[in-house]
């Protein structure tokens, strides 16, 4: 029961993460109509960005608290990310407007390749640490109740408080702002929207730029689990079943999609995998995935799907 | 001047129904594949075969089913790559497994399990469409890639995970040297592109492109989706299949599941996009595109270092490749949105009227 559990709570923070990367899918899906595969390389970027400013940001200004350094580390990568929505929507999305979904896909596969390659001339392709100060050492909890008591990695635990925070931020953001509301009305619709006012490429930088700083937190709490390489990118691929399930358009669609693929995989992968060699996380959240599309194939949260001839 | 159909007149439904109804596209296509057959074997030398011919042969064939599948029936699909590898494997495993069976009946065994396959991923299709789809064909892909890399049977048992083949001949012939190799792979794509080329222009060509175009529409006047939609995925895969199984044991020789990643899935696509949906000679370019862009790159970026007196390093060549790729596909996005075949048709149309335009 202990381990049931304990494998229980990992599988739910890890759906925290994947959540967290989803969410980015999410904002610019609803935003814009793009599905922006270029999450997963904006997740790189940021996290190779704050890897590096981390480190440069001491040796060059001779800042020396940690937390000074990785503020300005963070407030300089966010800039970064802000700098590069500002030139997709300015190079990209503004010369397509009006194609096809399928148009849109393949350019931000382009941006994904652009990025990855970017990132790494930039920033170099080492593997870097991202040192936030997140506690290591894994708590004890429950030792009243079960024998043992249960590991928790605070890791774990700091990392899904940081992407409760930043949901509660967003709905705030989208709920109550003037700009967040001008957000949803051009999800809704983007012709009604322009209409009244509301100008689009603004919007869709904002959008972009919020996805960014959404990447950035994704990749420094990723980075400093993994640390920071190229394989970071491919968290893109992970988090993609999380959107399919929770819905395309829905985001508390992505946090309980995210919190539904990490146990799912997480209790899979140990009590599944031993029978078959191990290793089917990755293709089980996508079977997973398919088999809830097939019921609802529009998600558990996204808007019903009509089609009009 | 030269082209243009002026005085070809039809007296029969045979000669009207022509796969190249006008008379100069029907010589110029038996000229070019003349001209592979004959010509380049006299000019390419085995690093053109190794590095360019081969690879472009047998994605072009790939990038051909993938089209059939998205550019004639809509249906998006990132799966490819994983068709390719069950093609691989399943042609490997006949290969190996049953004595003295020839080769090409292997090869198209591979074909015939990606068939099946694919129409078992096909289903989702039934049901979502678009983004959502894609991200099911997924499923698909990682789905392959772990049964071929876990389970030991599919590889022979080999301990490394390897799976190789050597000693290939059809009907006695060897299909050993780059140029055997190409003879083998371009004779596959032309019997291949002829199929295709006529699949879709038949009725249930037609019936794919209903379904794409609108699948309410289609289904209201009369056509399965069901069908047309699992036929799509069904001849997709077998090609895809094929193809598969020709880059693995003639272009690889011994290869890992790697080789058929979902990078491979995306680059398919992206000949897809880039050559033209929707087009057979579409494929071609796409192929020929993407096979020779990294080469280019790789080619003219040390030299263009050289000249500004920089070292370029292999990393720095492998994220400038990148960039560069990834900069090309936006920017021809944006200006040709359809693709090469686009630009090829609009440069017929302009020879129809050249010298003369109005």
């Amino acid at each position: 029961m202990g381990f049931f559990l304990e494998t229980l709570i990992g599988g739910l923070m890890a759906g925290m993460l994947y959540s967290l990367v989803a969410l980015g899918f999410v904002l610019i899906y609803k935003a814009s109509g793009v599905f922006n595969f270029a999450q997963g390389a904006m997740v790189l970027f940021a996290a190779l960005a704050m890897a590096r400013f981390g480190e440069w940001v001491p040796l060059y200004t001779g800042i020396t608290s940690p937390l000074a350094a990785n503020l300005i580390a963070f407030a300089l990568a966010a800039g970064v990310m802000f700098l590069v929505a500002w030139v997709v929507e300015y190079l990209v999305l503004r010369h397509l407007v009006n194609q096809e979904g399928t148009t849109l896909l393949m350019a931000t596969l382009g941006i994904t390749y652009f990025l990855d390659g970017l990132g790494q001339t930039i920033f170099g392709s080492d593997i870097y640490k991202i040192d936030v100060g997140m506690p290591k050492e894994p708590l004890m909890a429950f030792q009243s109740m079960f024998e043992g008591g249960l590991l928790i990695s605070q890791e774990d635990l700091v990392a899904a408080v940081i992407a409760a925070a930043l949901v509660a931020a967003l709905s705030i953001f989208f709920q109550k702002t003037s700009t967040g509301r001008a957000l949803r009305a051009v999800a809704d619709d983007h012709q009604a929207a322009q209409s009244i006012g509301i100008p689009l490429n603004r919007i869709w930088v904002i959008v972009w730029c919020v996805a960014g700083v959404v990447a950035l937190v994704a990749g420094m709490i990723w980075g400093s689990k993994l640390g920071v390489q190229f394989s970071l990118s491919t968290v893109a691929l992970r988090a993609l079943p999380v959107v399919i399930l929770g819905g395309l358009t829905s985001v508390p669609g992505a946090i309980i999609g995210g919190l539904i693929i990490g146990v799912g995989e997480k209790l899979s992968e140990v009590f599944l995998g031993p029978y078959v060699g191990g290793g089917i996380e990755i293709w089980f959240a996508y079977v997973l995935a398919l088999g809830f599309l097939l019921f609802r194939p529009q998600g558990l949260f996204g808007e019903k799907i009509i089609d009009r001839v | 001047m030269f082209y243009r159909e002026n005085g070809q007149f039809k007296t029969s439904y045979n000669a009207d129904q022509q796969i190249f109804p006008i008379a100069q596209d029907r010589w110029g296509v038996l000229l070019l594949v003349a001209l592979a057959f004959f010509a380049v074997p006299l000019l390419a030398d085995e690093y053109v075969y190794r590095a360019i011919l081969i690879p472009f042969l047998i994605l072009s064939l790939a990038a051909l089913g993938v089209n059939i599948l998205v550019g004639y029936c809509g249906q998006i699909s990132l799966g490819s790559g994983a068709f390719m590898a069950v093609g691989a494997y399943a042609a490997y495993n006949f290969f190996v497994r049953v004595e003295g069976l020839p080769l090409i009946v292997s090869l198209l065994m591979g074909g015939v399990f990606a068939t099946i396959v694919g129409i078992f991923f096909g289903i989702p299709s039934l049901r979502v469409k678009g983004l959502y789809l894609a991200v099911a064909t997924l499923a698909a892909q990682f789905f392959c890639d772990w049964a071929f890399l876990r389970i030991k049977w599919f590889t022979n048992d080999s301990a490394s995970g390897t799976a190789s083949v050597s000693d290939l001949s059809v009907l006695g012939l060897p299909v050993q040297t780059p140029f055997q190799k190409y003879l083998f792979c371009l004779s596959f794509l032309v019997v291949f592109g002829l199929l295709a080329k006529n699949l879709v222009r038949s009725a249930i060509g037609r019936e794919w492109m209903a379904i794409r175009d609108m699948d309410v529409a289609a289904s209201v006047i009369g056509i399965r989706p069901m069908y047309a939609k699992l036929s799509a995925f069904a001849v997709s895969s077998f090609i895809v299949g094929v193809a598969g199984a020709l880059w693995a044991f003639v272009h690889l020789g011994s290869w890992e599941p790697a080789a058929f990643s979902v990078d491979r899935s995306f680059q398919l696509l992206f000949m897809v996009i880039l050559g033209g949906m929707g087009s057979i000679m579409g494929s071609f370019f796409g192929a020929a595109f993407i096979v020779v862009l990294p080469i280019v790159i790789n080619l003219v970026l040390p030299l263009l270092g050289s000249i500004v007196g920089i070292e370029v390093s292999t990393a720095a060549l492998t994220h400038a490749e990148q960039i560069i790729f990834g900069a090309l596909i936006v920017w021809f996005l944006i200006v040709e949105p359809h693709g090469l075949a686009k630009l090829w048709s609009v440069g017929k149309q302009k020879l129809r009227l050249w010298p003369f335009p109005h």
